[in-house]
C-alpha cells in the first residue's frame, strides 16, 4: 500500500454531469492507470460546487488547483503535466471575469473567497455516496451528541437559542416550531423534509441533497428525537433523479451503520426515513398541500389552523422543515448555539444560500452570512453585471418575492429587512437584471408563473391573479388605461389579505414592488404608450433612418404592406398598419431600421 | 453504531483518508522535470509514498515541482515543516528516503550531509 498523495475531485453534480463530467472521470481513471499512478492518486466523485456554469469542474489536491470546463480530451494533459510532473495546466485554470487574472487555487477565487460555507461546507469536497467520508468530516456526531448527552428538551432549547429560522421561505423560528410539535401529545408523530424546491432557478436544496445527503438525514433524525417522532419523509421532486438516487444510497448506508433504524446509539430511539417523489406542482411545496400529496390526495392547500404541529400528516402531529433548515441542525448541536449565533444579524442568525442568476458574470450558489449587502453578493461574489451593462434591479425571493432597485443595494439583507422593503428572503433566488430589462414585463413574467401554478381552490388567487395578469398584459401591449395602476394596487392588497395560502398571499409582491420602485415605467407604458427599455414588442416603434438606400427589400418583406417609398429613396413605415413583427429590421442590409 | 465514542474512534480512523484535501502539516516536494525523472525521481517518489504509508503519516503532503535548474544534483527533494525553513536535499536515492522521513519529517533533525540548499520561511 502506498500513501495516496493526490486526490482528483471530479464534480458529479447535475450541472457538471450534463456537461460531461462522467466521461472526464472515466478518462482520469484510465489515464492514471496508464501512467502507473493508480496507487498514489485517487479519483473522487463529489457533489455540486455551486459553480456549474464553469463545469465540468475538477479540483486537484493537495494543491487545491481548480480546473474549469474540463473535457475528456484535456485529461491526458492534466495527468501527465500536473499529476506526474507537478506543473499546472494553465489554459484550464479559471480567470476572474472582471480582471482576467488567472487564479490557480480553488480557495482564492473571488466567487468562493467571500462566501461563508456552513451548509455547503462539504458540497464538492466529499464523496456523497460514501458515508465514510461524511463520518471523516465529523458526520453524525450531532446525532450522537443529541442522543447520548442531551434530553429532547435540551435539543429543542439549543435550536431555539441558535436563532435558526426556516429557510423554506417563511423564516419561522425553527426551535419554536419544534417545541409546538413536541408539546402535541400523540404516540405517532412525523418529521417531513420539504425538498420540493419549486422556485424557478433555485437549486440550493438540490445541491445539498446531491452533495451532502447524510447531513439532511442527520438533521431529520435529530428533529425526530427532539419532538418524539420515529418516522420521517423527504418530499423531493421527481425532476431531481440524482438527488433521489443519492438519498437512497445514503439511507441504505445510514441504516447499515445504525444511524437510522432501531435503538440508535443505544439510546432506545428509533427513526426511519422514506422518500416520497413529488410530481412537481409549485403549490405542492406549500406544507399542507405537500402533506395531502404524501397521503396520496390531490396537492391542494387547506386553511391553517390546525397547524401541522397539531394535526399534520395523516392527522398526526408533524414537523416540517426545509432542506437547508435541516442542514443547519447538526452543526448547531455539535458546536452549540453560541457558536452559531456569531454568524448573521440580530434577528436572522447563520448563513443563507442564494442562487445567483440573471445578467451577472458568475452565476451559481453563494452561501453568505445574513446581513451581507446585495452589493457584496452581486459585485464581489457575482463578479458584476454582464457585458459591462448597468445594474437595474434584483428580484429576490423567487416568484413571490420583490424587485429591489439600485438605491437598496447597500441594504444589509436578512428576513426582516427584506420584508420591510417589500421583498422577501423566500428560498433565496436572486435574479439580477440590467438596464435592458422592462420592469412591467418582469412583473408580468412572475405573475404569469404564480397565476398558472395557482391550484384554483380559493377565488382571490384563482380569479384575482388572472385579472391582474390581464391588466399587466394590456399595459405591455400599449392598451393600458388611466386608473390601471390604482386598480392593480387595490387588487393586490385584497388578494394578499384574502387568499387561502402563501401562494396567493405573496403572488402580488412582484407587481407591488415594481410599482413602488419603478412606477415611472408603468406610467410611460400607460400614458405615453412607450416601453422605456424597448422590451415590450407590441409597443415598439420601428422607424427607417436616413441610412436607407431605398432598396425596397423591407417593403417587399412586410407582411402587412405597411412600408412605402420610391426606389433609391428613404422609405417610411405607416405606424397605423405596422404589426411590430420586426421582419423589416432583420432583412435590411444597411441596418437602417431602428426599434424604440 | 453503539456509542458516541465508537463514532469518534471511527472518525479518527477515517480522517486520514481525506487529509490530502485539507490543510496539512509537513510538505515534501520532489523535482519532477523530465531530467529529474530520468535521474530517478519517480523511484524516489515511490519510496516516499511507501514510507509514508508504512508510518501512517497521512498528514504529510507530497507535491511535485518542475526542473529548477540544479540538474547535476538531481534527484532533488525538499522538506518544509510548518514554520521551519525549506530544506533542499540533493542526489537523493530511494535508499535515503527512510532516513529523511525518520530524522527530518518526523523528528525535525536536518540531515546535513544531503543538504544542498536552505530557504528561510517561504510562503
Ligand atoms: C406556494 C408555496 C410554495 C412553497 N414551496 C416551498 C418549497 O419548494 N420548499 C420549501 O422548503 N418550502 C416551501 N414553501 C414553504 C412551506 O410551506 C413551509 O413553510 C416550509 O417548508 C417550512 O419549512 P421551514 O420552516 O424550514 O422554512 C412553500 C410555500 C408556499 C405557500
Ligand atoms: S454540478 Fe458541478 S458545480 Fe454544480
Amino acid at each position: 500500500m502506498q500513501h495516496i498523495r493526490a486526490h482528483v475531485l471530479v464534480c458529479a453534480g447535475t450541472g457538471c454531469k450534463s456537461a460531461g463530467s462522467k466521461e472526464v472521470e472515466l478518462a482520469f481513471q484510465r489515464e492514471i492507470k496508464a501512467q502507473g499512478l493508480a496507487d498514489e492518486v485517487m479519483v473522487v466523485e463529489t457533489g455540486c460546487h455551486g459553480f456549474c456554469e464553469y463545469g465540468p469542474l475538477v479540483i486537484v489536491y493537495p494543491e487545491g488547483t481548480f480546473y474549469s470546463r474540463v473535457t475528456a480530451e484535456d485529461v491526458p494533459e492534466i495527468v501527465e503535466s500536473h499529476l506526474l510532473k507537478g506543473r499546472m495546466v494553465e489554459r484550464l485554470l479559471y480567470h476572474e471575469p472582471m480582471t482576467h487574472e488567472m487564479i490557480p487555487k480553488y480557495s482564492d477565487i473571488n466567487f468562493y473567497k467571500k462566501q461563508h460555507r456552513l451548509v455547503l461546507a462539504h458540497c464538492g469536497t466529499i464523496n456523497p455516496e460514501q458515508i465514510e467520508e461524511y463520518i471523516a468530516v465529523g458526520g453524525y456526531e450531532g446525532l450522537g451528541k443529541a442522543l447520548t448527552l442531551m434530553t429532547p428538551e435540551e435539543v429543542v432549547e439549543e435550536v431555539k437559542k441558535s436563532g435558526l429560522r426556516g429557510r423554506g421561505g417563511g423564516g419561522f423560528p425553527t426551535g419554536l416550531k419544534w417545541s409546538f410539535a413536541k408539546q402535541s401529545v400523540n404516540d405517532k408523530k412525523y418529521v417531513i423534509c420539504n425538498a420540493d424546491e419549486g422556485d424557478p432557478g433555485a437549486f440550493m436544496d438540490r445541491s445539498v441533497l446531491e452533495g451532502d445527503p447524510h447531513k439532511i438525514l442527520e438533521g431529520m433524525a435529530i428533529c425526530g428525537y427532539a419532538i418524539g417522532a420515529d418516522e420521517g419523509y423527504i418530499y423531493v421532486r421527481a425532476e431531481y433523479p440524482l438527488a433521489i438516487k443519492r438519498l437512497r444510497v445514503a439511507i441504505e448506508q445510514a441504516e447499515a451503520m445504525g444511524f437510522l433504524g432501531e435503538n440508535i446509539f443505544s439510546s432506545g430511539f428509533n427513526f426511519q426515513i422514506h422518500i416520497k417523489e413529488g410530481a412537481g406542482a409549485f403549490v405542492c411545496g406549500e406544507e399542507t398541500a405537500l402533506m395531502a400529496s404524501i397521503e396520496g390526495k390531490r396537492g391542494m392547500p387547506r386553511p391553517r389552523p390546525p397547524f401541522p404541529a397539531v394535526s399534520g400528516l395523516w392527522g398526526k402531529p408533524t414537523n416540517i422543515n426545509n432542506v437547508e433548515t435541516f442542514a443547519n441542525v447538526p452543526q448547531i448541536i455539535v458546536n452549540g448555539a453560541d457558536w452559531y449565533c456569531q454568524f448573521g444579524t440580530e434577528k436572522s442568525k447563520g448563513t443563507k444560500v442564494f442562487a445567483l442568476t440573471g445578467k451577472i458574470n458568475n452565476t451559481g450558489l453563494a452561501e453568505v452570512p445574513m446581513g451581507i449587502t446585495m452589493r457584496e453578493i452581486i459585485y464581489d461574489i457575482g463578479g458584476g453585471i454582464n457585458n459591462g451593462k448597468k445594474f437595474k434591479a434584483v428580484q429576490i425571493g423567487g416568484p413571490s418575492g420583490g424587485c429591489l432597485p439600485e438605491e437598496l443595494l447597500d441594504l444589509p439583507i436578512d428576513y426582516d429587512s427584506l420584508t420591510a422593503v417589500g421583498a422577501m428572503m423566500g428560498s433565496g433566488g436572486l435574479v439580477v437584471m440590467d438596464e435592458d430589462t422592462c420592469m412591467v414585463d418582469v412583473a408580468k413574467f412572475f405573475l404569469n408563473f404564480t397565476q398558472s401554478e395557482s391550484c384554483g381552490k380559493c377565488t382571490p388567487c384563482r380569479e384575482g391573479t388572472k385579472r391582474m395578469l390581464e391588466i399587466l398584459t394590456r399595459i405591455t401591449e400599449g392598451q393600458g388605461r388611466e386608473g390601471d395602476i390604482e386598480l392593480l394596487e387595490n387588487m393586490a392588497k385584497n388578494i394578499k389579505e384574502t387568499a387561502l395560502c402563501g401562494l396567493g398571499q405573496t403572488a402580488p409582491n412582484p407587481v407591488l414592488s415594481t410599482l413602488k420602485y419603478f412606477r415611472n415605467e408603468y406610467e410611460a407604458h400607460i400614458k405615453e404608450k412607450r416601453c422605456p427599455a424597448g422590451v415590450c414588442e407590441k409597443m415598439a416603434v420601428y422607424t427607417i433612418t436616413d441610412k436607407c438606400k431605398g432598396c425596397g427589400l423591407c417593403a417587399k418583406t412586410c407582411p402587412v404592406k405597411a412600408i412605402s417609398g420610391t426606389l433609391k429613396q428613404q422609405h417610411v413605415i405607416d405606424q397605423a398598419i405596422c404589426i411590430k413583427c420586426g421582419a423589416c429590421m432583420s432583412v435590411c442590409p444597411f441596418k437602417a431600421i431602428t426599434k424604440g | 453504531m453503539k456509542t458516541l465514542e465508537d463514532l469518534k474512534a471511527l472518525r479518527e480512523k477515517l480522517k486520514g483518508d481525506i487529509k490530502v484535501r485539507q490543510k496539512q502539516g509537513t510538505k515534501i516536494i520532489i523535482g519532477m522535470g523530465t531530467c529529474c525523472i530520468a535521474a530517478g525521481a519517480r523511484e524516489v517518489m515511490s519510496a516516499v509514498l511507501d514510507e509514508l504509508a508504512v508510518r501512517k503519516l497521512n498528514d504529510v503532503q507530497v507535491q511535485q515541482t518542475g526542473c529548477i535548474g540544479m540538474c547535476e544534483k538531481e534527484v532533488l527533494l525538499d522538506v518544509i515543516r510548518p514554520d521551519e525553513p525549506r530544506i533542499t536535499y540533493g542526489n537523493v536515492k530511494p535508499a535515503d528516503v527512510k532516513r529523511i522521513i525518520a530524522d527530518h519529517v518526523v523528528n525535525g533533525r536536518i540531515i546535513e550531509d544531503l543538504v544542498v540548499g536552505k530557504i528561510e520561511q517561504e510562503g
